[in-house]
């Protein structure tokens, strides 16, 4: 973000007059009038709280039925792997996964590959873990185990020696102690792991060394941010047996999580992605009209200047 | 020796050990040994890149360059939260041991340390990505001209997508029977068309160039053939 | 993108200024105007009391031994009661209180709650330094956003902080998450215990777990010799290190999940049958009608996009008459790839201003 140029029509005015004018001096427009507009478009909307309906589609659905066929009661490792940058398009995913898993009843074991997801993790655990499910006890039923450094390594060295990564949870609580994991040493104790996940290290790391040493062993479901799906596509369903596309999967899921486990306060906790698709309603069809705008003006500064190229 | 084999050694050691572990489990412990020296030096280069960050900025404000200023904000923002952190300044001691000093919790809102990601580090960071959604939109007026055949098809698809992801996809097209002969012409239909058929097999081989790539690049690393890194002095 | 640096005009800047003074006032407004202001931070608080216990020993464990368990639990744990639990004479109860962070509109509601007697809810209180934050989370947030007018100090400043705070963060992450358990915990375990992590493991291995622990810690010191001005090729060796573990994890993982499982997923029947098909297929029972037409459309697409794709990357051969032709279908399969992902990148940045903003209006500005 260093480019801080800009410019206004009214240096290069061209000769031309009327509207083909006017279109062709849209070219030089100055791009703050853009960028109001696009405040504009996603703030509007919000502020209207513009509500869509949505229609889950088949990776939503893969991702959802990924995590009510394994048993009950099953162990399943959420990895946090993204910071407050992506929470807009994660935090709903994060949400709906959890509430989802723990309707089912599965244990939950929390970890982060980002130094800043161990703070996403405990604000899931506060905000829906607790919240919707004051059942669980930590230690029992799920375990924070916070962050390591390492990147892919420490998915490696966990398909072998969770306890050597990890000899402590977040707490500071042996890992020998604490129940849920008493007799884990491998990722392949686990019934599914999913991994919220906005880049590098991620979900594709997940696929490459975890999936990859045990691929029979656990079912790999992923969110990931909309910058970073295009890698992810090619793991799909095979290696990926989910994936959450951007804020659009996250709604659905959201959807299918709350559809079928309505809880009965702080339903805004469980909304936060559809909450979001109204601005991207709006946002994407300025866009839209923005490259339409920009091609004929093109067309029109062509014609000003008296013949194509 | 010091500088040039012994580096190569390391390496080549370090990554065999890896490889060889892939395929016989009698040396899993070796590996395991490697990953973790691997992750703590991976914490080490944080301690460096903050290093790094505190010459930088200790030298602009000594030799008072221009922005020192800001040079000195950034100073004094990250020695108070290294402060913050590594005392636990503020931080709810442990239930378990309340008498061990700093067994307790650092990150809840109520340490400062907690504080300052809620309301300093997390707003920070969340918005410097939102600036990109601005960006992105002028691009988009500036950048995407439908010149030739190739641009058309990254046009149009673009536009595909940008309605389907929304109500606009079910709004524009939402009237054809999902049964009918046209219901491929639904922009849901042309979504899961574009994403799991046409843009997984771009990247598919893409994903399988890079990985020849990598694969080759390290091996040549492993072997000792790429020798590149011993000038990185 | 050739645009030319310039300073706006008069009538656009006058513009830009009269936003920004109606943005001004409506804040005053909403601020000091309106019943419920604006701001709020409000904390759920829980007190937490600890008291230390020995744990009794059972009749069968022999008698009490030097080293008995010591723990701190609450004071109404039901196992003092029962006995199983003493406390310890002369060790001072500890207590404090745990605050977590409300919205504020969740907090409306359990406060009415709590007042209307339900004690079930939790204790929810104003907080001051908490609104503070919101407030500085604001002025840091439209700092960042003023770069979109043009590149100012208010920037300058957000983005000074964001680089300091978030170099710390990281350090501190790693030292308490990673270094004091996982290489400290080796170096020093009775340190390590008594100061930060009482319930580490005990090693069955302690002495060749110091020595395995030493390495790193040497590699790490070589590491951060890069900061000094001389002998830079002494940062060699832990960075030779560093580059072996990598090559090795990708080497094998890399031809694995993404040379061979994506040749094997490309290699799919091309025929594709509807699933309910699909089990009884022989070549006698051949029927179009068991053909899933958009399913095998599909199938061949991948597998000619794969294919034509790779060609064109391949650029040993020269891109001529049949490769030429293939190559650029390949093309045109990386527009399309491209610009679905140019779409699904729009709408990951649009979500991302969209949380921005709720925050402004929800947290800070308090109308949302």
């Amino acid at each position: 973000m260093t480019n801080t140029s800009h410019s206004n029509h009214s240096s290069n005015a061209t000769q031309s007059s009327g509207i083909r004018g006017f279109l062709a001096g849209l070219s030089s427009l100055d791009r703050r009038w853009i960028f109001l507009g696009v405040a504009l478009a996603v703030g509007i909307p919000i502020l209207l709280k513009l509500s869509l309906p949505e229609v889950p589609g088949p990776m939503a659905r893969a991702t959802f039925n990924a995590i009510e066929k394994i048993p009950s009661g099953s162990r399943v490792l959420l990895a946090f792997d993204y910071d407050p940058a992506s929470q807009g398009e994660l935090q709903p995913m994060a949400n709906a996964l959890v509430h989802h898993c723990a309707s089912r009843g599965h244990n939950i074991v929390f970890m982060a590959l980002w130094p800043l997801g161990k703070q996403l993790a405990d604000k899931t655990i506060k905000d829906v873990l607790k919240e919707f499910h004051p059942e669980y006890v930590e230690g029992t039923n799920y375990v924070q185990l916070g962050f390591k450094t390492g990147n892919e390594g420490v998915i490696k060295l966990m398909t072998t020696a969770i306890t050597e990564q990890y000899p402590n949870d977040a707490s500071g609580a042996a890992l020998t102690d604490i129940p849920l994991m008493s007799g884990v040493n491998k990722l392949s104790e686990f019934k599914l792991i999913g991994t919220i996940s906005a880049g590098y290290p991620g979900a594709k790391e997940w696929v490459q060394y975890a999936d990859g040493a045990s691929p029979e062993a656990f079912t790999l479901v992923a969110g990931s941010t909309g910058v970073q799906v295009s890698q992810l596509l090619p793991y799909y369903p095979k290696q990926l047996e989910g994936l959450l596309v951007a804020v659009k999967g996250a709604a659905e899921y959201e959807m299918l999580v709350t559809e079928k486990y309505p809880v009965a306060r702080h339903q805004g906790r469980l909304e936060e992605g559809r909450r979001r698709m109204g601005p991207q309603l709006v946002a994407h069809l300025l866009v839209i009209g923005l490259i339409v705008l920009g091609n004929v003006a093109m067309i029109a500064a062509r014609g000003a200047k008296g013949g194509a190229r | 020796m010091l500088k040039r084999t012994i580096p190569i050694l390391i390496l080549a050691t370090s990554g065999a050990i890896l490889v060889v572990a892939y395929f016989s489990p009698f040396t899993t412990n070796w590996s395991e040994v490697v990953l973790m020296w691997f992750n703590i030096l991976a914490a080490v280069a944080y301690v460096l890149g903050a290093g790094n960050l505190l010459a930088v900025n200790l030298e602009k404000v000594s030799s008072r360059r221009a922005g020192w200023a800001y040079a000195l904000i950034t100073l004094v923002a990250f020695a108070s939260m290294l402060t913050f952190g590594l005392f636990k300044i503020g931080g709810v001691p442990s239930e378990a041991h309340p008498d061990v000093p700093y067994a307790g919790d650092y990150e809840s809102t109520q340490s400062a340390f907690g504080w300052v990601y809620e309301y300093m580090l997390s707003p920070l960071t969340a918005t410097m990505f939102a600036l990109l959604a601005f960006y992105v939109a002028s691009a988009a007026f500036r950048a995407f001209r439908a010149k030739n055949l190739e641009s058309i098809l990254l046009l149009g698809t673009a536009f595909i997508i940008l309605l389907a992801q929304t109500a606009a996809g079910m709004f524009l097209t939402g009237w054809i029977p999902a049964d009918s002969v046209f219901a491929f012409l639904r922009f849901d239909s042309l979504r899961i068309a574009i994403t799991e058929y046409i843009q997984t097999a771009g990247m598919r081989a893409i994903t399988i160039g890079i990985a020849i790539g990598i694969a080759a690049t390290s091996l040549r690393l492993i072997l000792g053939v790429d020798r590149s890194y011993l000038s990185k002095q | 993108m050739s645009v030319t640096m310039n300073t706006p005009t008069s009538g656009n800047r006058l513009l830009w200024i009269s936003l920004m003074v109606f943005g001004m006032v409506g804040l005053s407004l909403n601020a000091f105007a309106r019943k419920d202001g604006m701001a709020h931070g409000y904390v759920e608080v829980k007190e937490v009391e600890r008291v230390q216990v020995t744990v009794v020993q059972s009749a069968g464990a022999g008698a009490a031994s030097a080293d008995a368990e010591l723990k701190w639990v609450a004071p109404t744990d039901p196992k003092i009661a029962s006995g199983e639990y003493t406390r310890v004479a002369g060790v001072a109860p500890r207590a404090w209180t745990v605050e977590s962070l409300v919205p504020a509109k969740e907090a409306a509601m359990m406060m009415t709650a709590r007042d209307a007697g339900d004690l079930t809810v939790e204790r929810v209180e104003p907080s001051a330094i908490n609104t503070f934050g919101i407030w500085i989370a604001a002025f840091l947030t439209l700092g960042i956003f003023s770069f979109l007018y043009r590149d100012n100090p208010w920037y300058k400043v957000a983005e000074s902080v964001l680089i300091g705070v978030s170099a710390a963060y990281w350090m501190i992450n790693a030292f308490w998450s990673t270094l004091v358990p996982n290489l400290f915990g080796a170096l020093a375990p009775t340190l390590v215990r008594a100061v930060a992590s009482p319930d580490l493991p005990v090693s069955s291995s302690p002495n060749s777990d110091f020595w395995l622990a030493v390495v790193p810690l040497i590699l790490g010191f070589m590491l951060l010799w890069r900061l000094a001005p001389k002998g830079g090729w002494i940062s060699i060796w832990p960075i030779a290190f560093i580059i072996g573990t990598t090559a090795g994890l990708k080497l094998v993982s890399g031809i694995e999940a993404d040379l061979m499982a994506q040749a094997v997923a490309t290699m799919q029947p091309l025929v594709v049958l509807n699933p309910a098909d699909s089990a009884t297929a022989t070549a006698s029972s051949f029927s179009f009608s068991a053909i899933s037409f958009w399913g095998s459309i599909g199938s061949v697409v991948s597998v000619v996009g794969v294919l034509s794709v790779l060609t064109y990357f391949f650029f040993s051969l020269e891109h001529k008459g049949a490769v030429g032709k293939t190559a650029r279908v390949g093309v045109w399969f990386l527009m399309i790839t491209f610009g679905s992902a140019f779409g699904l990148t729009v709408m990951g940045r649009i979500t991302l201003l969209a949380q921005r903003f709720e925050f402004l209006f929800t947290d800070w500005l308090n109308i949302g």
